[in-house]
């Protein structure tokens, strides 16, 4: 329970903590792990040469971004009528789906809701209780494929040392939330819709560009130049949104402490690099953790580990089976 | 490897000057980053503030700051338009970003739905038959009767479900105005490269056409009156000119609901009736 509790304050921007108490199996897989260092050594670096650098979540999870995207616009474009809308709000089959968010501040803001709104907004919530809340962001978001590249740039930048990333705390996002919540209420605008690059995005892609695309280039410059994908990790309410709703998710990646060695890849190539603070040495208390709500089960990490110690996990499902 | 170092014991020792430092840059630049985006959200009242465009919205839309609140700018009406009519706002129109609009000169709302698709789709209320009774009617805005479409007047149902006008029609230049000047009108109403479509009941009640494809030929020009899809929403009156000359003009009466079918087809340019979009109705003598 105060582990729950110690992720949903790091979601918030509290900074990782220490264990206090590390349980006796973990502690005794940490012992052998360490008993013998040349036998350690050796295993690291020969799961490290037989790594099969995969990229299989990725790709499955690109192609499903793109294809639940390209469904959009397809059913404007072509006329298909399967998924009818926009990101914010759209009609699966005739079925009311209502983003989470843009439903938040509509209520807000306007102060009154309809069955309609009501019914889209509650199917979300279920859907992603189920798939895990934030998978949101990187699953679906069409703003994270894109600061996705744009990344690899900042990255190639920073190995060059022409651009240094400039961290900002982590606990900004959330006074964003709350911020913009606020602005909702009082001045009774979705006052976040006007800059929020996943709607802008998305109403982009089926109804045609227009100018609010300069806006989406200028954060992706700012997160090229300043600050590596500086939008969804300080400032996007949204992820936050769906993270709490995600507290609640069966749908994890965990983490197996007794075939990590403790090398930190994982963490390189992570959005939420906080959710992976239990692969440092000493910091795991369990032996099998999940990584908590502000994960956005992106799987990179699950691509990158050279011996399999994080995955992809439905809990009660993976004992089931 | 760095995880392979000893850690430190587990009390912190205090905070050396630099990390501080790195703490209070952080910090700072945090409040940097919060103040500068949410500087930047607000710039959206500028337009909205200045009503530097007053759109005309979608038919049922509630009262522009309840429109602009409750929208959720998805475009579930722009999907739905059979005319496409409506269009999206963009991020100069501030908080209008993604709401929709009708630019009627261009193509007007011409009811070739019938039903109001638009409001059927809206999923949060923005577009809709039935006001809450908490938001506050304006003076002039309900319509007399429910508005009785032309092309469905022979049916069991002929009106349209609108409480509301959106806009009101007025003759903005009577001077341009080709009833007024005793002129007839012959060919394409707005020309060969007019993109705009029409649903023509003697055509086809259900498929719209692009206007350029329905050519007119009238003695005295009456576009305006004829092509309005609402019943009892504008009329041709005669009137005896400074000359002495009989003439005609179109007059609008108080059923208009405010589409922009009159602003679309009007053939000269600009327009010489327009529709004030958002406006009520003040009396005939306007």
């Amino acid at each position: 329970m105060s582990r729950y509790l110690d992720l949903l304050k790091g979601m918030l921007g509290a900074a990782p903590k220490r264990p206090e108490k590390v349980s006796e199996k973990v502690q005794k897989i940490m012992f052998l792990k360490y008993e013998d260092k040349d036998r350690y050594i050796k295993e690291k670096l020969h799961a490290r040469d037989h790594h099969i650098v995969s990229h299989k979540w990725r790709n499955r999870r690109w192609a499903v971004l793109i294809a639940t995207n390209l469904l959009f616009v397809f059913s404007f474009w072509l006329d298909i009528q399967i998924l009818e809308g926009a990101l914010t709000a759209s009609r699966f089959v005739g079925f009311h789906l209502i983003d989470l968010n843009s439903a938040l501040h509509v209520m807000l803001a306007h102060k009154h809701i309809i069955v309609n709104l009501f019914i889209g907004t509650f199917t979300v919530f279920l859907l992603w209780v189920l798939l895990g809340g934030r998978s949101f962001c990187s699953w679906v978001c069409p703003y994270h494929l894109l600061a996705e590249w744009t990344e690899k740039l900042h990255l190639w930048l920073v190995d060059r040392k022409i651009v240094t990333d400039h961290e900002f705390h982590r606990g900004t996002r959330t006074v964003f939330w709350l911020l913009f919540a606020l602005l909702s209420v009082v001045t009774g605008y979705t006052i976040f819709e006007t800059i929020s690059p996943t709607g802008i995005l998305s109403r982009a892609l089926i109804y045609g560009p227009g100018l609010a695309l300069g806006w989406i280039f200028l954060l992706l410059l700012f997160e090229v130049f300043w600050s590596r994908r500086a939008w969804c990790r300080y400032v996007c309410p949204i992820g936050l949104t769906y993270g709490a709703v995600g507290a609640l998710s069966p749908l994890q990646i965990t983490y197996h402490v007794e075939h990590c060695f403790h090398e930190g890849d994982c963490r390189k190539v992570c959005l939420v690099p906080h959710v992976l603070d239990v692969t440092v040495k000493g910091r795991a208390a369990e032996e099998t953790l999940g990584l908590g709500p502000d994960c956005t089960r992106c799987g990179l990490c699950v691509d990158i580990c050279p011996t399999g110690a994080l995955r992809y996990e439905v809990k009660g499902l993976s004992k089931l089976l | 490897m760095s995880e392979n170092e000893p850690r430190p014991a587990a009390h912190k020792p205090a905070m050396s000057i630099e990390k501080a430092q790195k703490a209070r840059r952080k910090f700072l630049q945090s409040v940097g980053l919060t103040a500068g985006i949410v500087g930047i959200s607000l710039l959206g009242y500028i337009p909205v503030t200045s009503a530097r465009t007053t759109r005309l919205r979608p038919p049922g839309a509630l009262d522009e700051a309840d429109f602009l609140s409750s929208c959720i700018k998805c475009g579930q009406c722009v999907q739905v338009c059979p005319v496409a009519a409506i269009k999206l706002g963009d991020i100069d129109d501030g908080f209008g970003l993604g709401v929709p609009y009708i630019a009627a000169r261009d193509q007007a709302c011409d009811f070739s739905c019938d039903a109001v698709q638009c409001i059927l789709a809206c999923p949060t209320g923005s577009l809709t038959y039935h006001k809450p009774d908490f938001l506050g009617v304006r003076a002039g805005a309900p319509l007399a009767h429910a508005p009785i479409l032309k092309a469905k007047e022979n049916d069991a149902e002929p009106s349209l479900n609108l409480k509301e006008r959106f806009g009101v029609a007025r003759l903005a230049r009577p001077e341009s105005c080709l009833a007024v000047q005793g002129k007839g009108f012959k060919g394409q109403a707005r020309g060969p490269a007019f993109k705009g479509e029409m649903r023509y009941v003697d055509v086809d009640r259900w498929a719209p056409i692009p206007v350029r494809d329905h050519p007119y030929e009238r003695d005295i020009c009456d576009l305006c009156v004829t092509e309005c899809p609402i019943k009892d929403a504008i009329s041709l009156q005669p009137f005896v000119n400074e000359a002495g000359d009989q003439r005609f003009m179109p007059v609008v009466q108080e059923q208009c609901v405010g589409c922009g079918v009159c602003e679309m087809i009007c053939p000269v340019e600009p327009a010489a009736i327009v529709v004030d979009a958002q406006a009520v109705w003040k009396g005939a003598a306007r």
